[in-house]
Parts: structure tokens; sequence; C-alpha cells
């Protein structure tokens, strides 16, 4: 049930042409922090494998806990011999990392193309190693996902696992930090609810129950498929601002405490003070930030609630706000706050976008990595979008370190000078 | 099917890629889902390039491949050509778009171009990776590119002297230099220089910087230099064969290598050897002068590198040459070699069976680590893989081989070839050894109170993490070995071996003791087992 845009925003320009995005198994690369007994495995390609490990940026530091299985000639030639193949692969993982609980088989482009069934090929090795390894699948490939999208379709899969409980719950649903969890969990018992749990789990096996008692609050706004699952499952969704920034993180929060029924005076009594200091600590940014333009291409499905963040707590002025696709959905609350006149594209035409980029000669824009230096060398500020799926942004406290990763391309531009 | 978990080489169409990037004029259609385009963050990133590749990306969606994906892909190359304006087009699919099979590059050739040369690569991503796709899409490119100028069957070779004939310098190639590889950059400068001083012109360079008119000018010079076997090496031998074009066939990574290479040069292209080039009566022969490594490497502040054990490993080109750098120039001990060229995998056996070794030909990164672990090297020299796999074994490591984190393309001018070449090699190579002698030194004076427990200079913060510190803090076995243990007094005395061979001596003293069916070992066990092994 699609609710109109807010009816200041004029219609997202609609494009369609070469994307310039990460597919869904970029994803692996902070899932697999977040759940240290888990392992990933692409069933792909080598272009799967090496892209995981360029998107990574920095290589190996200990043996990962992720890989491919990469196809060969002989899998594509018979599929029978391929799923044979994969179960020899996973019997040679599991015996090499015996600590491994959950195994995501994770689907990639020629694994969908060649439609090898990975929800088969789990439920086989669930057989095999059943009481070992939990064994999952879902889909990471490019030609049904971007980026952020692969963490939605990896929480699906675990939602079935999910015990039911009607207990009453809230269950934050999106991959934080750990600190900027704990920190946020902290903060809703201080305001009496006591039961706080998160999907995705620190630990893959300890996965938080589900049911009419839980109140759904996510903290990613990329999570569409995993939010209707749980609401299938009778979890009630709390509609809110996404969590960034002081005024996204209030409102995020009030939410959640306002269906737990926590009385207003007492939200204000323990999150005034933290308001007032993150808008303290804000202050200096935005004065950087203020007036300065900003251009966001679609990337990592955080342009919306960036935008908002960076026009109305910092001061800038929207060029434009690319995002891969537009959940109206998931992004009512967000949509409502963003200044009016705000011009939203949907998809992408990297060449034609980059046209529009030069003409608007924003003092910033928000890009992927293979976008960033180009636009550099022609005189225009950027921020990689990959670095603000790893950094810890969520929540009041957070606020100013989040203003920090855009002011700070723009303070090093003004601190430069050659010649 | 294979599992990887990190890898040497990208599928072929990356490159194709370096193949485009590198080049001016020359555009890429690629047909491919929208994930691959992270393709491009390789070159902005990791060679800081300050534009995009110059390569269009169809990025089909599944909603595509009901439809008519084709379409989509003759768009795609409409307006790259339109948008682009190439001199050549190179037209191809990703690992996804092989297996839909809508022909990229026949599409393209039946779209009425003219006069554009459109080049129609077909690289098997199932079954080849990316050097192989380079060279295959170099030569493939200028093969197209050439066709007009193939010499009849039967027309004899042209004369590489005729340069003479001709009243002119004599010219040459140099081939293979492409974005991502190795020092390319500086070793194109450098050995431009370095024939320069030698009367030799270089007629064209490929495909980094060139044009595809330029590659049109190939057969106008006199001979070809093979700079990079892996990604020149089919074109060099086509142009061989259908143009008669002499080759060399050694690459000038070192001393010994540069000047063999000068030599070949002289030899095919006629030239007379000049007197620098020849061998004095003491074996020396006066340009390595020119160099400061064969100096550096006799100076007695070397004395200390001598026989030390290195473990090599890269791609077939800079493992090679490494491995007869490190033996001959410096003195050391190769105590292992290979690499993950298959392609090339002849060459790096007949290296190692020289050094009497056996090469490791492997493109998995753990079986390497695990044979760095089982060498027990003092250095290690390899790609950005093997530096990892050495920080973790507390090995100090220098980058000899693509592929490259972003630290391997240094600002300043680090050639690998020629005379600096050898410069930049001793330095890069030594200073490791150096720094791991430092902490011999640290390991010495650890008592002194100037020196708190567990200071470890450029090795990290602490005691290599993967490694779990034994009673003396070196890498004990994570099972103690089977009814065998240390006194106290056998441990205190192998604490006071240096920390680089501790782990070694480690391992061969409780194989002796085995053999000696011991159960304790003591440091007069210690001395057994050092006097046994040093026999």
């Amino acid at each position: 049930m699609a609710t109109s845009l807010a009816p200041a925003l004029p219609p997202p320009l609609r494009e369609s042409g070469q994307r310039e995005v990460f597919c869904g198994l970029t994803s692996i690369v902070w899932l697999h922090r977040r759940m240290p007994d888990a392992f990933f495995l692409v069933v792909g390609s080598r272009t799967c494998a090496h892209l995981i490990q360029s998107a990574a940026g920095v290589m190996i530091f200990a043996e990962p806990r992720f890989g491919t299985a990469i196809l060969g000639e002989r899998d594509l030639a018979g599929l029978a011999d391929a799923n044979e193949e994969l179960d020899r692969l996973v019997a040679q993982l599991l015996e090499r990392r015996p600590e491994i609980r959950t195994l995501f088989l994770v689907g990639s482009c020629p694994s969908e193309v060649i439609k090898l069934d990975l929800a088969k090929a789990a439920e086989r090795l669930n057989r095999q190693h059943g009481g070992q390894v939990r064994v999952l699948n879902y889909s990471g490939s490019g030609i049904e996902t971007t980026f952020t999208q692969g963490e939605d379709g990896a929480l699906q899969a675990l939602i079935p696992l999910m015990p039911r409980s009607e207990q009453r719950q809230l269950l934050i649903v999106g991959t934080l930090a750990d600190a900027v969890e704990d920190r946020l969990i902290g903060l809703f018992q201080k305001l009496g609810i006591e039961r706080v749990v998160s999907l995705p789990p620190r630990r893959s096996t300890e996965l938080p129950a589900v049911g009419p008692g839980t109140q759904l609050l996510l903290a990613q706004p990329f999570l569409s498929g995993t939010a209707r699952a749980l609401i299938d499952r009778g979890a009630e969704l709390i509609r809110a601002p996404y969590p960034f920034g002081v005024e996204g993180s209030f409102a995020w929060m009030a939410a959640a405490a306002a269906a737990f029924a926590v009385p207003p005076e007492r939200v204000a009594e323990l999150l005034d003070p933290l308001v007032e200091r993150g808008r303290r600590a804000l202050a200096p940014l935005r004065e950087t930030l203020a007036g300065r333009r900003l251009f966001l291409l679609p990337d990592s499905q955080l342009e919306i609630p960036l935008a908002r963040f960076l026009s109305r707590e910092c001061g800038m002025e929207l060029v434009e706000v690319g995002t891969p696709y537009l959940d109206r959905q998931l992004m009512a609350e967000e949509l409502a706050l963003l200044p009016d006149g705000t011009q939203l594209s949907e998809g992408q035409h990297v060449d034609n976008q980059l046209a529009r980029v030069r003409e608007a000669r924003p003092d910033l824009v928000v890009c992927g990595m293979g976008l960033a230096n180009p636009l550099e060398a022609e005189g225009m500020a950027t921020k990689w979008s990959i670095e603000l799926v790893f950094s810890p942004i969520h929540g009041i406290d957070q606020a100013a370190d989040l203003a920090e990763l855009f002011a700070r391309p723009l303070r090093r531009r003004a601190a430069l000078s050659f010649a | 099917m294979e599992l990887t978990l990190w890898t040497y080489e990208g599928p072929p169409h990356v490159g194709a890629m370096r193949i485009a990037a590198s080049m001016e004029g020359v555009h890429y259609v690629l047909h491919a889902p929208q994930g691959d385009t992270y393709a491009d963050l390789l070159f902005t990133m990791i060679e800081r390039r300050d534009r995009r590749p110059p390569v269009t990306y169809t990025t089909f969606q599944a909603r595509d491949l009901g439809g008519d994906t084709a379409e989509l892909v003759k768009r795609s190359i409409a307006d790259a050509v339109q948008r682009f304006q190439p001199e050549a087009l190179l037209v191809g699919e990703s690992c996804t778009a092989e297996l839909i099979q809508d022909q990229p590059g026949a599409l393209a050739a039946g779209m009425g171009f003219g006069d554009l040369p459109i080049v129609n690569l077909e690289l098997p991503a199932y079954s080849k990776k990316e050097n192989w796709g380079a060279a295959e899409t170099f030569y493939q490119l200028v093969r197209s590119l050439l066709k007009a100028q193939l010499p009849p069957p039967g027309t004899p070779k042209p004369d590489p002297a005729r340069w003479r004939a001709e009243g002119r310098r004599p010219r040459v190639n140099l081939l293979g230099p492409t974005l991502l590889g190795f020092r390319c950059r500086d070793d194109v400068r450098e050995i431009t220089q370095l024939l320069g001083g030698y009367g030799i012109d270089v007629a064209v360079v490929a495909p980094l910087g060139a044009r595809p008119a330029d590659l049109q000018r190939i057969p106008s010079a006199d001979a070809n230099v093979n700079l990079y076997p892996e990604v020149a090496g089919t074109l060099c031998s086509w142009l061989e064969r259908q143009f008669g074009m002499a080759c060399t066939s050694t690459v000038p990574i070192g001393i010994g290598a540069t000047v063999a290479f000068l030599r070949q040069l002289h030899g095919l292209l006629d030239l007379e050897l000049p007197a620098d080039l020849q061998a004095g009566a003491d074996g020396v022969c006066p340009a390595e002068r020119r160099s400061r490594l064969p100096w550096y490497s006799r100076s007695v502040d070397s004395t200390y590198l001598t026989g030390k054990r290195v473990f090599i490993f890269g791609d077939a080109t800079h493992a090679i040459a490494a491995a007869r750098i490190a033996r001959r120039e410096l003195g050391f001990q190769v105590v292992g070699l290979g690499s993950y060229s298959r392609e090339l995998a002849r060459e790096v056996r007949a290296a190692a069976q020289e050094l009497g070794l056996e090469a490791l030909i492997s493109d998995d990164y753990l079986a390497v680590e695990a044979a760095i672990a089982e060498a027990a090297p003092e250095l290690v020299l390899g790609t950005q893989m093997e530096r990892h796999s050495a920080k973790r074994l507390g090995i100090p490591c220098a980058v000899i081989s693509v592929p490259l984190h972003v630290q391997d393309v240094p600002a300043r001018y680090a050639p690998q070839m020629g005379w600096e070449g050898a410069n930049v090699i001793f330095d890069s190579w030594v200073h490791p050894l150096m720094m791991g002698l430092e902490e011999h030194l640290i390991g010495m004076f650890r008592h002194d109170f100037e020196f708190v427990d567990g200071h470890r200079s450029h090795l990290g913060d602490g005691p290599p993490a993967a490694a779990p510190a034994g009673p003396s803090g070196d890498s004990a076995p994570a099972t103690p070995a089977l009814g065998l243990h240390w006194s106290p007094e056998g441990e205190a005395e192998l604490a006071k071996i240096p920390f680089f061979v501790r782990g070694k001596v480690r391992k061969n003293t409780e194989a002796f003791a085995r053999e000696r069916g011991l159960a304790v070992i003591d440091s007069e066990a210690l001395y057994e087992a050092k006097a046994h092994f040093s026999r």
C-alpha cells in the first residue's frame, strides 16, 4: 500500500540505464563480522569472489568467514554434478571450520541464471550436517539485489528459524555496531522497555523470538522484505524515521517508547540532555556544512535518511537525492521530513546522472568508490558511501560523528594548498 | 567447483578492462549485471585513477531476462559509441552474460558502425582468469587493427637490421605494461631511458598510454620487447609468426637480467655490443656500475644478508626474476619459489629446478601460506596476499608482484626494471630484513629496562594473533608433540634463540627428539639437535 509522496515533493526522476552500484553480496562484508559463528558461502563465479575482496578494500587479516564456491565449466555442464560438488565443498569447509554454526549459501547472478536450487541444497546439507551446523540460503545476486539489500535477504533467511513468543518485546532489526547497539539497548531499558532483542543477533544461533507481542523497530531503511516477513509472524511495525542524526534518532526512540506506552515526560527526561549534548556536538560541524550543496548518487539505500539529516540538522542544500529503489512505505516518515521541492531520483543512468552532477557543481557528492576519485579530479569533494555501512553512525550520540564523515572532505579540501 | 576465500586474479573480463583502461580512445561495452561495476574501483581506488575506466556495463536485471536482453545490449552499444566516440570498440560479456548467450560481439558487428574497429571478445569466465583475459584482449585488439597490414604468406621476414639501410636509429616496441600491473608506469620510463642510452628508440609503448592508431604502428619497429609476458606473450608470438618480428625473451629485472636483456637486444638488432656490456677480466660488466645494487650487495654491511632464507611467490615474471636476484645478486638462499600463473608454470618450474626446489604452482593462498610456514623463511617476497600471510606468521615481507594494494602504487619513481629498478629492489627487500634484525636486537636486549616486554616495531602491536605464543614467546605447536615435553631449562635455552628461527628450531628439535625416542627436551637435547641439523 503505497503512500503517495509528500505533496511538496516533485515526482521522482525515474531512470534506467547503467547502474553503478554493488550487488547484494557486498553486505557479507559487514554481516560476517556481526555473526562471528556464521560462514557465508557464495555459490558463484570468480567475479563474485573478486567483488567481495575488492569491496572489502583491505585484504586478508584473518582467514575470512566468507568464501566463494566458484562454478567451473563442468558444473555448468551438469547441475547434478554441481550439487555433488557443492556438497563436497561444504563438507570440506565444515571440516576445516568446525566452529561454524550457521552456513549461509548465498546465491549469485550465475547460480540464479543456471537455476541452481540453493534452497534444495540447503535442505540436503541440513540432513547431512544437521546437529553440527544449520544451512540457510538467500540470494545476493546483482540481477535481483543491490548492495545493502543483501542484508535484507540474509535476515529473511533467518526468520523461519526464530521461535514464536507472545512476550512483549522490542525487536531492533538491522546490523548495528556492537557498541552502538549496547548503548541504544541501555537507553531503551532506562525508558522502561525491559525486553530488547536484535536481529541479526551477535551469535547466529541465539535468534530472538517473534510473535504478536513483538514491536518491530527498523534500524536500517533497506530491510523491506525482512519487515514484511516479521509482520507476517505477528510483529507490529513501529513507524518512525531512521536513527540518523539527533532528530531522527530521537524520533526513532520516541516512537518505540510510545509503542510501549512510556509517558512522553519520561522520554524527555532521559533524552533531552542527550539531544542538547548532541546538538552542541553538531554545531561546529554545521558551520562547515551549512549552505553547502549536496548531491547523493544512488548506492547504499541510506541516501534519503542521510539527506534528511544533512539538510535539516546540518543546513545542507539538496541538489538531488538518488536512491537505488524507493520503498514508499518504509520511507514515508523520512519523505515527510524532506524539505519542500527536494528532487529524488530512483534507479540510475550513471552517465546522465554524472552530467547533472557536472552541471550542478555541488560542493559534496556522496557516491560509490568507483566514482569518487574521478569526481574529485573534476574538482568536487566526495564522500564514499561504503564507509556509511561500516561506521557506527546510528543514534543521538553518533550524530556528530555522522556529520563529521561529510564535513571532513570539505575541511580537507580547504586545508590543502599547493604552489 | 572450487572453494576460494581470496583470489590472486580476477575474472578474464577484468583483464580486458585493464587493456581498455590502459589505453586512450578505446571503449569496452561489457554485458554484465549491476554488481560487476565494482571493477571500476580497482582502477579509481587502487591505481588512484582520475577518471572512470572506459567501460559501459549493460547492468541487466532479473526482470530483463524474461524480455529482450539483446535489445539492451544494442542500446548500450549505441549509447556508448555515440557518447564516447571511441577509435576502437571492445565488446564482451562477464560470467553471467556468458550464460545467457546474447552474442554481444556479433550484435555490435551488425549495427553498422562503418569503419569503427570492433573486437568481439570471447573470454571464457568459467575456465580462464584475469591475466589470460588481458593477454587475449591485447592480442585480439592488435590483430584486428593490423588485419590490413598482414603480409601475404611467403613474405620474407623483415631484417631486424633494416634500420641501418634506412639510415635511422633502431627502434623497438615495449609491449605489456598495463594499469594494475606491478610498477609498469615506472618500468616503461626506466627502459625507455635505458634503451635511449644505447641508441635504441622506442616506437610504441602498449597498451599503457597507446591509442588504436599507435597499435597500427607496431610493425614499423625492428623488434618487440616482451616486457610483461603474462600480458604480451600471446601477442609477441603472433607478431613473430605473422610479421616476422624478433622478440626479447629476457625480462630486465635485476642486474644480470638487465645485462642479458641488453645483450640479447643488441644481438637481435645486429648492433655491435658496446664495451660496457662486455665482461671485463674481473668478470664484471662495466654497465652494472650504473646501479648501486652490486656494490651495496658486496659492501661489508651486507654480510648479514648471506644465506638469508627467502620464500618467493608471485606472477611468473616477477617470481622468476626475484629468485635469480635473491640467489645470485643478494646471496640469499631461496627456500621456496612459486606462482599462481598457470600459463607460465613451465618457466617457473624450470627456475625452481635450477635452485633444487620444486615449484609451487597454486592459486590457493592458504596452500601458499602453509608452504611459507613449512619453509620457515626469514623473508617473504610475494603479493599482497603473502604480505598478510607473512604478517600473521611474523615474517618480514616485501611485495614484488600483483595483486596490489594502493600502497604498491607509490607516488615516487620506483621501477623494478633496469638499473634504478635494481636499486629499488635492494632497498625494498633489505629494509624489512633490517627491521627483522632490529627485532632480533630487541630480543637480545629485552632484559634491558629500555625495552618493555613484547615491544615490537614493524610487526604490529603484539605477537601475531594467529600464532599462540608458547612459553618462550614463539609459535608453539597447537597441541604439544605427543609424549614429548620441554624441560624448563630446555625452554630457557630455546628462548635465547632469535625469534625468527625459533619456530624452526623447535620443530627440528622435536623431530630429532622423537627420532631418538627422547621424552624430555633439555638444553643438551637442543644442542644435540643443533649439531645434528647443521651437519
